[in-house]
């Protein structure tokens, strides 16, 4: 066993007992009261009317934090596309998977991009969120084309809505610097809490993140798709 | 008393398939079984009342970097069945 080995079973060890100190530590049937939690979910439904109190943290209270969570997913994302997504002229493009596959993928795409746009459009209201239903979105897209690689995913258009869905993003934060004087600040009517319609800007933030994650996290694996295969 | 078992066998299988990832000589095997240790740690997510949490795992963990992995391996020729005839599809 050599010394990488050794260091990433250190790794898992820990992680075991860290595991178990976890188990040993929350009772399952018990609601942890006190500390900023306790705080956070007293408030956070008068502050900002988001039945899920996830997302008044994240888009409300720490919107700044999710545009350098952004940020952060932009530069990995642009880093992997440059290191391994640099495709070879003369390559040829993959041939087309076989019948089932390409039915499945056809059959699965509207599934999918109805799952993304849910947790992404009720991101106020239940578990999920912009990331979430990005990541489902990119899954989505990236499906058909891993299903027949000739029909490869168009660029341009991935990447305008991504630079347009950070703007936007960027835009309502502005405009919420303007209107209350701070940067990101929630806008417009908090509305009645668990409809669609309610929570002010935070579902429009959340749009703008589930659009922006999806085209980022398809372009990506389309452009690592695209790229030939090492031989 | 049976969410205790849930969350056992949630972690035992994330202790299984992490053992698996770090033994496998299959890259594509151990990108798979990273994959499950990720499923395994939703599940255990769930169970501790984070499903927000649970659900980019399960999305982000499981899915998009199991895929970004594989499709890693593909471009720099470690993309492999079978473990023991190395390169003897190519």
């Amino acid at each position: 066993m050599n010394l990488r080995e050794a260091s990433s079973l250190i790794f898992i060890v820990g992680l075991g007992i860290l595991l178990t100190a976890v188990i040993k530590i929350v009772a399952f049937d018990n609601t942890i009261t006190g500390g900023v939690g306790a705080t956070i979910l007293n408030q956070a439904p008068s502050d900002l009317g988001t039945a899920n109190i996830v997302t008044s943290v994240l888009l409300g209270y720490r919107g700044l934090d999710t545009l350098g969570e952004l940020t952060v997913l932009f530069v990995a994302a642009t880093a992997i596309g440059l290191v391994l997504g640099q495709r070879r002229v003369d390559a040829a493009l993959e041939p087309d998977a076989g019948f089932i596959l390409r039915i499945a993928a056809d059959l699965l795409f509207p599934f999918l991009i109805m799952l993304g746009a849910y947790i992404i459009l009720h991101g106020h209201l239940t578990p999920g969120g912009g990331f979430q239903g990005g990541a489902i979105l990119a899954a989505a897209f990236f499906i058909p084309i891993l299903a027949s690689p000739a029909t490869p995913l168009n660029h341009r258009v991935s990447s305008s809505v991504e630079g347009l869905a950070g703007a936007a993003f960027i835009i309502i934060g502005l405009l919420a610097l303007f209107d209350k004087g701070y940067f990101l600040a929630p806008l417009l009517g908090k509305g009645e809490m668990g409809q669609l319609f309610s929570a002010g800007s935070l579902p429009l933030l959340y749009i703008a993140v589930g659009l922006k994650v999806g085209a980022e996290l398809a372009g990506l694996l389309a452009r690592l798709q695209e790229t030939e295969a090492s031989d | 008393m049976m969410l205790f078992w849930v969350a056992l066998i949630s972690i035992v299988v994330m202790l299984g398939a992490a053992f698996a990832a770090l033994f496998l000589e299959n890259y594509l095997a151990a990108t798979a079984a990273l994959s499950v240790v990720s499923l395994a740690l939703a599940v255990l997510f769930v169970i501790l009342q984070a499903p927000d949490v649970a659900l980019a795992e399960a999305a982000v963990g499981a899915g998009v970097s199991s895929v970004i992995l594989a499709l890693t391996l593909r471009r720099v020729g470690l993309w492999q069945i079978e473990t023991n005839n190395r390169r003897s599809d190519k």
